[in-house]
């Protein structure tokens, strides 16, 4: 590490104003504070805020959490293929499979995504800021496996401009990176991104395995299958038809968006998020809460299959989890007063499910109740506020 | 023509079409920007439309200017409009039926367009009838060529065509390539037009609020 370290500042002057490479300074500086802590972080006496976690700690964490996740996708996402293509392996050709069928994609979406905020850092003479790490790491994950790579390129494009870099950058944006990306995939190639033939991949991963699907086998997701079926009950099933139930959904081995199935492998995250103190447990404790008192309303009237869907089932099946856990957790789009996390988390639950039952059209509800409460998010702040203030003033002029 | 477009009149005709663009400086007449330019023959028409009816109906009012009482002038604004976007209406459902039925609302929906009321108050109701056809004309061609281009690529990325020729070659699709859905949705317009904006502001610096 000191050889590193010794190298960088050897090399350090050529990037400062003047030097041969005075072009390339923001990128030098990404690069210099991705391996080294700033050394700008307030001392540890006084009477100031001084946690030593910058927000590149913080983005750390948030990908630590999502380990978890991303090794259970990978290994799903080769345990469905071969379930397709009806062969038997042991489980690291299982992983080998998903490994290689999640990469590119996750190669694509750093490469855009820091292509272009490194680009915006150079034009605006920014330092270059850490906020993609963790969004780059999430499009993988809430993407189903099959969604060509242009269109994770171009989607990534599209959000990190739209959505990050007009609004002034990391921590100035309004809408969550990550769901916005999905939501453009979601409007501009619905074909891509639903359906029962995108969730699983038949095709080969960069040239490993891959083969013909056999007979029998259906790749649609659980809330696709409630999402459509006719009637008022419906019994959903795995890829083989075998029919399926919460534990099923919990621990995750059914066909998805790669990184969303699991709900026990989310949780391991969310640990790791409330451990560090990343995340808001009441934001995420009350998205839970929210999306279980929805669908218990929705399992006293029952009209359709999805309003009969059990309300503990909607927690793990679909993205629901994940979204709770990682996306309306984010720090910057969600509410930031402790009583609006409470009201913030509980509607993002509420009308996710809303979503889910009442639109026959989106199975799945998770990404558009984020996005619509993250504009929401600045509003429900502001009466909070507001109502604190009003309640001091209050007693301020009873104890004149 | 060095007598008919003077320097003054020469701005009043240019301005529109960049510095004062009625959509992306002034900000009017968003709504149809949005609803008409999926494809590039609606929003051509509609462009051609909103240009006429705001040439002539700056003329008419330039001409009866000194005679509207000061308390009525927008009721009778509103009837000088409302009378040309009839005529226009009428001549589209004559002469190109399927366009003016794709169009549907949005031509009877040009009494309403901003630019048009905004002109007549600001420019008719003030000046000779030569200066104000010519504004009305630069108002409407500026307000024509906005729609067109944002119509331009929400008909290419959307549909994959243009006046609905296919432009993309079918070899494209065989990869692999979709056309982009979202393009056709009206939130595209409007990002499409907040593009054009940046754009025009970081190159005119004058035009940026501090």
């Amino acid at each position: 590490m000191n050889v590193l370290k010794k190298y960088i500042d050897k090399i350090k002057p050529n990037f400062e104003k003047g030097g041969k490479f005075e072009k390339l300074h923001s990128v030098f500086e990404g690069f210099e504070s991705f391996l080294f802590v700033p050394n700008t972080t307030s001392k540890k006496y006084g009477a100031h805020i001084h946690d030593a976690i910058d927000s590149k700690r913080t983005m750390t964490a948030v990908i630590i959490g999502l380990v978890p996740a991303l090794l259970f996708g990978m290994y799903n996402v080769g345990h469905q293929h071969f379930i397709a293509i009806g062969e038997t392996v042991n489980l690291w050709q299982t992983f080998a499979f998903g490994l290689l069928s999640v990469l590119p994609i996750m190669v694509v979406s750093y490469v855009v995504g820091l292509g272009i905020e490194f680009i915006f850092a150079q034009i605006k003479g920014h330092e270059i800021q850490e906020g993609f790490l963790v969004t780059g790491f999430l499009i993988p994950l809430i993407v189903p496996v099959d969604t060509p790579l242009w269109m994770i390129a171009i989607a990534t494009a599209f959000a990190v401009i739209f959505a990050k870099e007009v609004f002034g950058g990391t921590g100035m944006n309004i809408f969550n990176v990550a769901i916005v990306t999905r939501v453009f995939l979601f409007f501009a190639y619905p074909t891509a991104m639903s359906g029962d033939t995108v969730w699983v991949r038949t095709k080969s991963a960069l040239g490993y395995a891959g083969g013909e699907q056999i007979n029998g086998f259906t790749g649609a997701t659980p809330l696709g299958q409630i999402g459509t079926a006719e009637g008022t009950m419906a019994q959903i099933t795995d890829t083989l038809g075998n029919p399926i139930g919460f534990w099923d959904g919990f621990l995750g081995l059914i066909p998805g968006s790669i990184g969303e199935t699991s709900t026990l492998a989310i949780l391991l995250g969310a640990v790791v998020l409330l451990i560090t103190g990343v995340a808001s447990w009441k934001t995420m404790f009350s998205v839970f809460a929210g999306g279980a008192f929805m669908g218990f309303i929705f399992n006293l009237s029952g009209f359709n299959a999805v309003a009969n869907f059990p309300w503990y089932m909607h927690l793990v099946f679909g993205g629901f989890a994940f979204g709770a856990v990682f996306m309306a957790t984010d720090p910057v789009t969600s509410a930031r007063t402790e009583t609006g996390k409470w009201i913030y988390g509980f509607l993002v639950g509420i009308i996710a499910i809303l979503i889910r039952v009442l639109n026959p059209g989106y199975p799945e509800g998770m990404m558009l109740s984020i996005l619509l409460m993250n504009a929401f998010a600045p509003l429900i702040d502001f009466y909070v506020v507001d109502a604190n203030i009003k309640r001091r003033m209050k007693r301020a002029q009873l104890n004149k | 023509m060095g007598k008919l477009l003077s320097e003054k009149t020469k701005k009043v005709f240019l301005g529109p079409l960049n510095k004062n663009n009625p959509i992306t400086v002034q900000v009017l007449g968003i709504c149809s920007a949005l609803a008409v330019t999926a494809e590039l023959k609606p929003a051509l028409v509609m462009g051609i439309s909103v240009t006429i009816i705001v040439a002539f109906s700056n003329v008419i009012i330039s001409l009866l200017r000194n005679t509207i009482p000061n308390s009525i002038r927008i009721i009778v604004q509103l009837v000088v409009v409302a009378a040309l976007v009839t005529v226009v209406s009428e001549i589209l459902k004559a002469f190109a039926y399927d366009v003016s039925v794709q169009l549907s609302v949005y031509i009877g929906l040009i009494i309403t367009n901003c630019i048009l009321m905004g002109r007549l108050e600001a420019f008719a109701m003030a000046n000779k009838p030569w200066a104000s056809f010519i504004d009305g004309l630069g108002n409407g061609f500026g307000y024509a060529w906005i729609l067109v281009v944002i119509a331009f690529f929400r008909e290419l990325f959307g549909s994959g065509s243009l006046f609905g020729f296919p432009i993309i070659p079918e070899k494209l699709y065989e990869w692999g390539y979709i056309n982009n859905g979202l393009m056709i949705l009206p939130p595209m317009a409007l990002i499409l037009v907040a593009c054009i904006i940046w754009i025009q502001r970081s190159r005119n610096k004058e035009l940026q609020e501090k």
